[in-house]
This record gives structure tokens, C-alpha cells and sequence, in this order.
């Protein structure tokens, strides 16, 4: 075939175009759902608790992943400063992924349980009364925002949609247990999203004190944020796995 | 009377074009003021005001203001401008051509403005939150079957290879938004949702889009622009019409396949990141097939480059074009973007082609045709000899400070003492950058000084254009 009649004919033309455009596509992301090495096996990943959600609601709103990755690479020097590489089960139930492509700040995958919730607010109030070098914004409208956790089991029904085991009956409910264990489980029960969402800013979760922000009087943003913060990276437990473990995964 | 008096603008529908190219260049100074503040923001922290002015909801209004609505209006323009006049017809649908206008500035507008109040699906260069999304889904449908309507129209037998790269812009784009904007809504009255997809399969996503965001809306269009507007500043033939089919469908068959290279060394399977750096090694052939066809024009008219500034313009963008497209290929390499990934390299790397290339290049075409919209000359080819400079030296500033702070930053991170242990916490790293971050605003700056001489050209220009079709009317009534 001559080039020629494809530049006589836009219909043609349109239909070789797609061709040149859909196959990388089709062969680079297709693939991803049907591997099952892909995501790795690994124990203790779990859906976020209706707090530690409305947390990362605001991680994403305020474009934290601009400047914070949160994907450690393989290296020796990463090892060192931030812990164990990042594995793709971690991020499952992340929708959006929050990988993120800079860091103007240190990554964040497992800054879970590294500091305070007293220091974490301390930061976020004033980064710089912490890190004198830093340049990231203060957030102290967080501690002054009182959370709106109304939809927050809308919020849930959305994600199940998607796939995440958010349970919405009994049978899932028990799905669960034996997945998760009872105290997690009934953490990720819709009807009681708002009810458990409470009951974690207040006492907390998962080795976690509770009252994140030291005001126990109101449930707010500054809570789920840190509940958030608090819960990155620290779900796998790496001792109970060899050091080469996951790098057939890779 | 809106229509001037000449045979052209009977026979071409201009209105649209002059309407897409003065937002082009509002846009491109609502979008260049952004970065500047939010460059200055991270040279100088206290600028960030919260909770609405933080660089982490500002940054996507800098890079959606010039993507989208400088990028956007720019392209729109010069599209519309193309395909009519290599076409020999007269743009299809002028009422639906009129939609895409109203909608695309309404689309930056609510953009904009949802990110400043916190609304945000998560994802670079997507951030759109989906009722957005579908009216972009809308608007997009609708210029496809305005370009494409006009390319069947044509009373040339031919359709011209800058329309080629126009049309397969359009379906790229088109592919692109749909499959990553994928998403559940949390209810029909929020403007929440999450995306479909989660973790790897959703990151995989989001850089096919984002780097095709990049090859298909930021390079293939700009190339549809520069086959139309070299040529024609030059007076001279494109310099290889073989070279330009090759490098054609090289290009939009290989850039899809680009995407992993930004998640190297990440939970993304190896076989998916090898694939994407090996295919971004072999797209250095047809990006520098663009450019030798660009620059290669103008052999036997070199002596424009001293004479006629907008040239200058134009083969400047094309050497930027060159030689990030040679600095892509190199960072895909996983040696080098493990230095590279996560510094400010990257960040100085899209700016080499987003000002020295996508800008440069619009800018060249701009001056083109903003005169003959309005059937005048130029206002003062000295003005755009000023630009060229402040653009140029602006540009340099910017890439110069971001490869010094990204290499430092990379080499700072992975540094060892004696002991074996890590020579400097995250914070010495922070503190090591700021020169650097208030080099590279000043850059910005000078940069946008550039911008607004245009404006102020282009406003005299217009101006002038006017004065002289208001003096023609009466005597034509």
C-alpha cells in the first residue's frame, strides 16, 4: 500500500492512526491485571478504617504527593533513610496511588509510627518550628477544621464499587474476619463507617493512641490526617518475611 | 462589522482563530505568574497562604494554566488556522467551533478554581475532578468533528502532514483522558470520586497518560504547528517529505510505549519499566527526525536567523526540541534516572521542552499569524527581537539552576560517610537547594517579562489592525 491513499483518505488514516497508538498501551497495562505476580502475597495490607480514609481525602486534596513520594526504590541509601522498598501490595487498595513523582520532602511511605502524633501536629502546624530547613506550607487551619465525616460511608460504598473489602453485610462482614482479624474487620464496616470513625479519632487504632491533635472535644481534619500518617507503610510486617523474599516479584 | 474586508477572511472563518489566540496569550501569563509564584514558594516558604494558596493547590493551576489553557488555546488556534487554509476550506460547524471555545475557557476556569478549593482527583496533569472530566469528554468530541469535518472538506486532493499531527494529537488525547479519568463518584451532587483502578495498574495508568500528555498534546501537536508555520516564515519547502512520514508514525507508534520510564526502580514489574525505557531510547530517532526536518528548511535561507526574529523564534525551539528529547531518552536509562528520579533534574528537563520548545515554538507562531488575522504588520519586530532574549536567557537560568539542585540533590541523597552510614540527613539536602530555587524563580521571572512585551506587542498590533479597518469601512459602505 502506497502512503499516498492514506494522506486521500481521512478515514483510513484515522483508522491506522489508532492502530499506532492503542497497541504500546494495550501491551504495557492489559498484562497488569492478569499477572498475578504483580502485587505481591504478602500478609497485613488492609483497606484504610473510615478515619484513616477521610485522612488521606485530605493528603490528596492538599497535594502532599506534589512534593512527598511515597514509593521507596531498592537502594542501600534509601534502605538507610527510609526502610524496606516499597512493595505493590502496599499501595492495592490506593485509589488514587499516591507514588508520587518528586521529593521536594522526604518520602513518606513509611513514616507511619516514626514520630508522635504529638510531633506529626507540631509539624504540620509550623514545619519549620520542627525543621528549620524546611519549605514546606503550614496547615494549621487543619486543627481548626472540624472534619465533615457525613459521606464518609458514601465515600466507602464508592471504593467497594471498585473492589476494595469494605464490607456492607453480614457475609462480607465475616469475609473479613478470617481476611483481617475481628478488630480491623469491624473497622471496615459501612453501617458503623461514622461510629468507628469516632471511636478512632478518639482512642485510637492499631498501637495508635487516639485524640491525635490533643483536642479530644472535637473530631478534626488535623485528627485524620495523622491517623493517616500514622498508618503509611507500617501494615506489612517485615520480620516475619526473608530478606529476598519479594524480589522474584520483581 | 466584525469581518474585515478582504477576500480571506470570507473564505476562512477567522474569528475563531483571533478569539483562541489572544486567551493563548492570556492564559500564558495567568499560567507563567503561577509559576513564578510558586517557584518563589519554594525558595521562600511564607508566600504559601493557607489554607487556599499552598504550592500543593496551586501547582496544578501553573501546570493546567500553561498545558491546557496556553498549550490548549494555542493549539485550538493554530489548528483551526491550519487545516483551513491547507485545506482550502472553510472551517466546518462554525457554531460547534464556537462551542469548543466557550467550553474550553469554561473547563481552565472551573479547573482552576477547584483546585484552589481542595478539589483534586490525586493525579499529575489530571487533577480534574470528573463532572470536568465529562465536559472536557464533550468539548474534545466536538473539535474532532470540527478538524476533521474541515479536513473532509478540502478541495486539496492531499491532506498536508501538519494536519496528520493534528489529527492523531486528537485521538491520542482523546484515548488518553478517557482511560485515566476512569473513576467511581462518591454521589452524583459531590465533587469527589476515586479512580477506578488502585496501586501499580493505577500508576501504570497515569504515566501512559502523562507521558503521552506530554508526547501527543505537548510534541506531535507542536510539530503539526511547526509543518505549517517553518515553512511558511521561511518561504521554503519542507526539507524532507519522507523524512517526514517516517518520523510520523515512528513517533506516534513509539511514544505510547514510553510511559513506564517514569516509574523505574518502583513496584511496577521489570519487564513493563525495560519495555518503556527501551522504547524512550529508540524515540530519540523520530524527535530528532522532527528537528533535522524542521531545521533543515531553512538551508539556503540561514541569513533569516540574523534577519528575522520570529525565525529565530522558531529554530531556537526546534534546537530545545532537540536536546530534550536527546536528555529524555538519556534519564530513561535506569542508571541515570536513579540519580535523576525524584530531583529537580526532572522538573528542569520538562521546562527545557515546555519553554525552550513548546513555548518557543508557539510563540513563533503566534507572531506569525496574529498579524494576518488582523491584516496588519506586526507592531515592532524590535519587540520581539526583546523577547526572544529575556526568553531565552530566562530559559537558561531555569534549566541551569534545576540541573545543578537535581544532580546535587541526587548525589547528596545516596552519599556515604567513612562509616558506611548516610553523609547528610533530608534536611541538610533542603537547606543545600535554596540558592538554586530562587535562581530558577528569577528564571521564571525573566521568562514572563518576555511574555508580557509579547502581550504588549501584540496588543498594538491588534490595535492597529483595527484602526485601519475602521478607517476602510466607511469608505466601503
Amino acid at each position: 500500500m502506497k502512503h499516498d491513499s492514506i494522506e486521500r483518505n481521512v478515514g483510513l488514516m484515522i483508522v491506522m492512526m489508532m492502530l499506532a497508538i492503542s497497541i504500546g498501551g494495550l501491551v504495557e497495562i492489559i498484562p497488569l491485571f492478569f499477572i498475578n505476580e504483580t502485587v505481591e502475597k504478602v500478609d497485613g495490607v488492609r483497606p484504610y478504617t473510615p478515619l484513616e480514609l477521610r485522612g488521606r481525602d485530605i493528603y490528596v486534596r492538599e497535594g502532599c504527593f506534589l512534593c512527598h513520594s511515597q514509593m521507596i526504590r531498592p537502594f542501600r541509601d534509601e534502605q538507610l533513610r527510609y526502610g524496606h522498598y516499597s512493595l505493590a501490595a502496599e499501595s492495592q487498595y490506593d485509589h488514587p496511588f499516591q507514588w508520587g513523582s518528586k521529593r521536594t520532602g522526604p518520602d513518606l511511605a513509611r513514616v507511619g509510627k516514626k514520630y508522635s502524633n504529638e510531633w506529626q501536629v507540631a509539624h504540620l502546624m509550623d514545619p519549620q518550628a520542627m525543621v528549620p530547613e524546611s519549605v514546606m506550607p503550614k496547615y494549621p487551619f487543619l486543627q481548626q477544621t472540624k472534619l465533615d465525616y457525613s459521606d464518609v460511608a458514601d465515600r466507602m460504598a464508592a471504593l467497594r464499587l471498585t473492589g476494595v473489602p469494605y464490607s456492607a453485610n453480614q457475609a462480607e462482614l465475616d469475609k473479613n474476619i478470617k481476611q483481617f482479624g475481628a478488630d480491623t474487620a469491624k473497622m471496615l464496616h459501612m453501617p458503623d463507617a461514622s461510629k468507628n470513625l469516632v471511636d478512632q479519632a478518639q482512642n485510637g487504632f492499631g498501637g495508635i493512641a487516639g485524640n491525635y491533635d490533643g483536642d479530644a472535644a472535637n473530631v478534626t481534619e488535623m485528627d485524620a490526617l495523622v491517623a493517616y500518617l500514622q498508618v503509611l507503610g507500617t501494615m506489612v510486617d517485615f520480620k516475619k518475611y526473608d530478606n529476598d523474599q519479594f524480589v522474584k516479584y520483581r | 462589522m466584525a469581518a474585515v474586508g478582504t477576500a480571506s477572511t470570507e473564505q476562512y472563518n477567522y474569528d475563531i482563530v483571533r478569539k483562541f489566540s489572544i486567551m493563548a496569550l492570556f492564559w500564558a501569563v495567568i499560567g507563567m505568574l503561577m509559576g513564578v509564584l510558586i517557584a518563589s514558594q519554594l525558595a521562600w516558604p511564607i508566600l504559601n497562604l493557607d489554607p487556599w494558596f499552598t504550592f500543593g493547590r496551586l501547582r496544578p493551576i501553573h501546570t493546567g494554566g500553561v498545558i491546557f489553557g496556553f498549550g490548549g488555546c494555542a493549539l485550538f488556534a493554530t489548528s483551526y488556522y491550519i487545516v483551513q487554509r491547507t485545506c482550502q476550506a472553510r472551517l466546518f460547524g462554525s457554531g460547534l467551533a464556537s462551542y469548543t471555545f466557550w467550553a474550553w475557557q469554561l473547563i481552565i476556569v472551573l479547573a482552576a478554581s477547584s483546585y484552589v478549593l481542595g478539589y483534586s482527583q490525586g493525579k499529575e496533569y489530571a487533577e480534574m475532578e470528573w463532572p470536568i472530566d465529562l465536559l472536557i469528554d464533550v468539548t474534545w468530541v466536538a473539535y474532532i468533528v470540527v478538524f476533521v469535518g474541515t479536513v473532509m472538506k478540502r478541495k486539496q486532493p492531499h491532506i498536508y502532514v501538519a494536519n496528520w499531527f493534528y489529527i492523531v494529537f486528537l485521538l491520542a488525547v482523546a484515548l488518553l483522558h478517557i482511560g485515566n479519568s476512569l473513576a467511581i463518584p462518591v454521589g452524583l451532587t459531590t465533587m469527589k470520586s476515586y479512580p477506578l483502578f488502585a496501586g501499580t495498574q493505577d500508576a501504570m495508568l497515569q504515566w501512559w497518560y502523562g507521558h503521552n500528555a506530554v508526547g501527543f498534546f505537548l510534541t506531535a501537536a507542536f510539530l503539526g504547528m511547526m509543518y505549517y508555520f517553518v515553512p511558511k516564515q521561511a518561504g521554503r519547502p519542507i526539507y524532507s517529505y519522507r523524512l517526514s512520514i517516517v518520523h510520523f508514525w515512528a513517533l506516534s507508534f513509539m511514544y505510547m510505549w514510553a510511559g513506564p520510564h517514569h516509574l523505574h526502580w518502583t513496584a511496577l514489574p521489570d519487564w513493563v519499566s525495560s519495555m518503556g525505557a527501551t522504547f524512550s531510547i529508540m524515540l530519540l530517532l523520530p524527535s530528532w527526525g522532527g528537528m533535522i526536518n524542521g531545521i533543515m528548511t531553512l538551508s539556503g535561507a540561514w541569513d533569516k536567523l540574523r534577519s528575522d526574529p520570529i525565525m529565530r523564534f522558531m529554530i531556537v525551539a526546534l534546537s530545545f526540541y532537540g536536546m530534550s528529547t536527546f536528555e529524555g531518552p538519556m534519564m530513561s536509562l535506569k542508571d541515570v534516572n536513579a540519580l535523576s528520579h525524584y530531583t529537580d533534574w526532572t522538573v528542569g528537563h520538562v521546562h527545557s521542552g515546555a519553554l525552550g520548545w513548546v513555548a518557543m515554538i508557539s510563540f513563533g507562531a503566534l507572531y506569525h499569524m496574529i498579524p494576518r488575522l488582523w491584516d496588519t504588520k506586526l507592531y515592532s519586530t524590535k519587540l520581539v527581537t526583546v523577547h526572544f532574549w529575556l526568553a531565552t536567557i530566562g530559559i537558561l537560568l531555569y534549566i541551569t539552576a534545576m540541573w545543578i539542585s537535581g544532580i546535587m540533590q541526587g548525589l547528596m541523597w545516596r552519599a556515604f560517610d567513612d562509616f558506611g552510614n548516610l553523609q547528610y540527613s533530608f534536611a541538610e539536602t533542603v537547606a543545600a537547594m535554596h540558592p538554586f530555587y530562587a535562581m530558577r524563580a528569577l528564571g521564571g521571572l525573566v521568562f514572563l517579562g518576555g511574555m508580557l512585551v509579547m502581550v504588549y506587542n501584540c496588543w498594538k498590533t491588534i490595535a492597529q489592525g483595527k484602526a485601519a479597518e475602521a478607517a476602510v469601512a466607511p469608505a466601503a459602505a
